[in-house]
């Protein structure tokens, strides 16, 4: 035990090293510092849980977004409430993956030098990918320090189907789940007689161009893809080139998976150049996106996501909102799903008395658990993807109680289906139970 | 057809006047210490973030004069304080403090303006389309930017060749210690040339800026396409970064615009293959998947076919 511990804190000073290659990530490591020390003080040892997402460059908001919400959650949900456990603090731990698939094997090599067993990582589908494989080796090789992967928000649907694995658990709709919503809502709209696709190049992007295809043609033949396009992520400067295409084709409409820069970028080329047209996305929302969006966006854009931002059915998750926004007044809470993830894993760790991710991830099959939106989830067994209700939001400002980026526009939900419906059938996925 | 082909046109030429703003500033750094600055995209971003914070209080055009003049300031004080003092050790330590300048200015924006993209909004006057061609709308704004760099080639070029200031500039790229001879004070042209070069990409940030989208990465993304520009204009010219940098625009603009693609040429060949193949995703490329690469593979067929560049005058 002291050996380990010997090591524990050696590795903690080699992580120290490296982590003051960036003011921002030496600023977290002063505060995880503190709350180790603090911790110590107070009683045991905390329960370490890192967030692995890009911290710089070109998705570097998104990625800072989602770590200020795991921080928060984890300090207003727990730690203030004297840990887990009985007495141990969760101690989240920064680590920039740079959005890239070979950053994620070094930081995931750092986090498992520090005995981190949690990993949360969502954006890229590319980088959860990666991170999987380095994952399951990794367990194979080193029976009793297994790690988890808490995929939050990469929905290529391989992860849960062909690549599935003990060790991942995913707590945001796949791709094709979210699509099948979409494409119904388009379906229903008779003014839609042909639909513009256009993706980021890379696997997320396929999966959406080739799935909306798919179910567009099943439900609506009639409707024409007037374009399938992809674009390389994040190297686009200018996207007024596609749109002048997109306006030669004739399209009614326009579906994108695009994020980040990509998003804005593409929304603000298509309004900038009058094309009036909808546009349904995944991720066209907050983290200064919405507020460049702002009046000229109104009613056209919409996205597909789980646990609705207006109206919000519960006091407890406006309450959650108020205090978020009161710590963190230019950010917003844009993925309750961090949230949703954090509450069901410490509940597995407290079902289990244990941080064992074999023991958490047992607990956490089948788990029926209710958001403090109200929502109920579910995490199926066989494949550990999550089911919960869904919702399609237009982009706008009116009926928006907590609105995004302070700009007073928001999203308003204006169409929500059901957990049952949302279920898709296990598909291909034979996963490897690993033997205790 | 006909309408895809004039707004790529117009496209390729807005963006090629947008990267020849920051290619001009460049290569006439290039050409006066022979050191290419790799931080120069990061006075780009500057030069929006600046523009964005003072339009949030003094609007737009406040934004338009001040920011690029900010600017300059700060790039004639990095070439002053910190250029100057590297010079001395050579042309390697030069580079190295231009790349490890450009990571700074990169964290420095993260840390005072945050990760998430600015609502830098262009301005309202401008707010209307210029002209209206088969239903697709041109933005004024857009025709201001071309108004704009085009304005500042001219008067670029009119300085450079027929002024005073111009033809002392001039000498001292090529004969630095005649000019000194001579009472110029050079060290002062050379401080004020960097001025200059980093203030014209502020004014390229200030305007792409509300287009393009004001976040951390914004310098990353145009940073290489410069150097690309630069080295197929041939180092050092300036007529040379303006027909590449147009070259480029158009280029990339045409690319995207088409829809041909390998699918295209193998059936001109007469060849088929199955989407089984192990190579289908080289039969399925399509020019549009790669417009973003073209502008290097143009780099590597210009230095195997022309290493001076296109008009380039350095002989080995």
């Amino acid at each position: 035990m002291l050996s380990a511990d010997d090591n524990n804190s050696k590795n903690y000073r080699e992580n120290k090293k490296l982590a003051m290659r960036t003011p921002q990530i030496f600023r977290y490591f002063v505060l995880s510092i503190l709350l180790v020390f603090s911790s110590y003080t107070l009683s045991q040892e905390p329960v370490r849980i890192a967030f692995m997402d890009p911290l710089t460059g070109a998705f570097a908001s998104i990625g800072n977004s989602g770590l200020k919400q795991l921080q928060f959650a984890a300090d207003y949900l727990y730690n203030s409430k004297g840990g887990i456990l009985g007495g141990r603090m969760i101690e989240i731990v920064p680590l920039d993956n740079k959005q890239s698939p070979t950053e994620s094997q070094l930081q995931f090599r750092r986090a498992v030098s520090g005995g981190i067993q949690y990993i949360f990582q969502g954006n890229g589908s590319a980088v959860a990918n990666a991170l999987n494989d380095a994952i399951n080796r990794h367990n194979r090789r080193n029976p009793g320090q297994e790690v988890m992967q808490v995929n939050y928000s990469a929905v290529d649907p391989i992860l849960t189907e062909e690549n599935c694995s003990f060790w991942h658990f995913r707590w945001d709709a796949h791709a094709n789940m979210k699509l099948n919503i979409l494409t119904d809502y388009i379906a229903a709209n008779e003014g839609i007689n042909s639909v513009y696709i256009i993706g980021q190049d890379y696997s997320f992007g396929q999966v959406v161009s080739d799935t909306s295809i798919e179910l567009l043609r099943q439900k609506r033949p009639d409707i024409k893809i007037a374009g399938n396009e992809f674009h390389p992520i994040g190297q686009v400067k200018d996207f007024t080139p596609y749109v002048t295409k997109i306006v030669a084709s004739g399209a009614d409409a326009v579906i994108t998976g695009n994020y980040g820069a990509d998003m804005v970028s593409l929304a603000r080329s298509i309004i900038d150049n009058g094309l009036d047209i909808p546009i349904y996305t995944f991720y066209a929302a907050y983290d200064g996106i919405t507020a460049t969006l702002g009046e000229d966006g109104k009613d056209r854009i919409r996205l597909i996501h789980n646990e609705t931002s207006n109206p919000i059915p519960t006091e407890q998750r406006k309450e959650f909102y108020r205090a978020f926004k009161a710590a963190n007044p230019n950010n917003d809470v844009t993925q309750p799903r961090i949230t949703n993830a954090l509450m069901m894993i410490v509940q597995a760790m407290e079902e289990t008395q244990s941080t064992d991710p074999y023991d958490v991830g047992l607990a956490l099959e089948d788990m029926r658990f209710t958001t403090i939106g109200g929502d109920e989830v579910w995490m199926r067994g066989e494949d550990h993807q999550v089911f919960q209700s869904l919702h399609i939001s237009v982009h706008t400002d009116e009926g928006v109680e907590f609105d995004a980026d302070n700009s007073g526009f928001g999203l308003y939900t204006e169409y929500s289906v059901p957990l049952e419906e949302t279920i898709v059938p296990v598909n291909e996925c034979r996963m490897r139970r690993p033997r205790r | 057809m006909l309408e895809v082909f004039i707004f790529a046109t117009l496209n390729g030429l807005v963006t090629g006047l947008l990267l020849f703003m920051l290619a001009s500033g460049l290569t006439l750094i290039f050409s006066m210490m022979g050191v290419l600055n790799f931080a120069h995209a990061s006075f780009y971003m500057l030069g929006a973030y600046f523009a964005y914070s003072i339009s949030l209080h003094f609007g737009f055009w406040t934004g338009l004069i001040f920011a690029p003049i900010i600017v300059g300031v700060l790039g004639a004080l990095v070439e002053r304080y910190g250029l100057r003092r590297v010079h001395q050790h050579g042309h390697v330590a030069e580079l190295v403090f231009t790349f490890g300048l450009a990571f700074l200015i990169e964290e420095a924006v993260q840390f005072f303006w945050g990760a998430d993209t600015k609502n830098y909004q262009s301005p309202d006057l401008l707010d209307f389309p210029l002209f209206t061609l088969f239903g697709q709308e041109f933005p004024a704004y857009r025709g201001f930017m071309i108004g704009i760099s085009i304005t500042i080639f001219i008067s670029l070029y009119y300085v450079l060749t027929k002024s005073r200031i111009g033809i002392i500039i001039q000498a001292a790229l090529t004969h630095p210690h005649t000019v000194s001879n001579l009472g110029h004070n050079v060290p002062l042209i050379f401080m004020g040339v960097f001025g200059v070069g980093t203030a014209l990409a502020g004014v390229a940030g200030v305007m792409a800026g509300p287009v393009l989208t004001t976040f951390p990465g914004m310098a990353v993304v145009l940073g290489s396409i410069v150097f690309v520009i630069v080295v197929i204009g041939g180092l050092g010219s300036l007529a040379g970064a303006f027909i590449a940098s147009i070259l480029i625009g158009l280029l990339q603009s045409y690319a995207i615009a088409s829809d041909l693609g390998m699918p295209d040429l193998l059936n001109i060949l007469g060849i088929e293959f199955s989407r089984d193949h192990p190579l289908t995703d080289l039969w399925t490329l399509t020019l549009p998947q790669i417009a973003p690469i073209l502008p290097f593979l143009l780099l590597v067929l210009v230095l195997i076919f022309r290493p001076t560049g296109l008009m380039g005058k350095r002989e080995q």
